[in-house]
């Protein structure tokens, strides 16, 4: 294959890659909660710089090394930092939309404490 | 190197950068922004290697990681704040 080929189809794949970015950025604006943005804002924002990133590879076959470092810098620490807002938004009560019909976090947590007050009740009953 | 493609590909993302920032100003909520500095800080690592691969210069890709890493900790210590206090 000749450079030539090569560097037209890096180009289709970068424009492809800001194609995404700019998906992410119509997400952010359009989404109705908090919540729905950290969905579409990482994860669209992780495919299109991974798309950016590994369209270098096309103009040069030279720095894979980099790149690669710099792909699973970004497939790694994406994930990590929506998940830690995501629980900081929990954690200070965000509001959730209006069209939102299930938290089941909340759920859990009612579970959870129903299911240790009965075990208090138990234990007080057999100390007696 | 000078490809069409590649300047098409900086310019759509100068404007998705634009378009976020929309967000950032406007935001009912704290975690909004910090939603939007974590993707600005994203693209820009997108734009930073459109730039090394214009320039052809690969040292531009180390200044992409460190910001990278620079814009993960911001968030994480950001987020933290805003859950439990510093």
């Amino acid at each position: 294959m000749d450079q030539e080929l090569l560097n037209t189809i890096g180009g289709i794949v970068a424009v492809l890659g800001s194609g995404v970015l700019l998906i992410s950025s119509l997400g952010l604006i359009r989404m109705p909660d908090a919540y729905n943005r950290i969905q579409v804002g990482t994860k669209a924002s992780t495919m299109g710089t991974i798309l950016s990133v590994a369209s270098l590879f096309f103009f040069y076959p030279g720095w894979i090394g980099k790149l690669i470092v710099l792909v699973l810098f970004v497939l790694i620490t994406n994930p990590v930092s929506s998940h830690v807002i995501a629980r900081a938004a929990y954690h200070i009560k965000v509001p959730f939309s209006d069209r939102t019909v299930i938290d089941q976090l909340k759920e859990k947590k009612e579970q959870d404490d129903r299911r240790a007050l009965g075990r208090k009740v138990r234990t007080n009953k057999g100390g007696e | 190197m000078d490809n069409i493609l590649l300047e098409i590909a900086i310019g759509i993302t100068l404007l998705s950068m634009v378009m976020s920032m929309y967000r950032f100003i406007k935001g009912p909520h704290k975690v909004d922004r910090i939603i939007t500095l974590d993707v600005l800080t994203v693209s820009s690592i997108a734009l930073i290697s459109f730039i090394a691969a214009l320039l052809d210069k690969m040292i531009y890709l180390d200044v992409a990681l460190v910001y990278g890493i620079l814009g993960f900790l911001g968030v994480i210590i950001v987020a933290k704040y805003l859950e439990k206090g510093l």
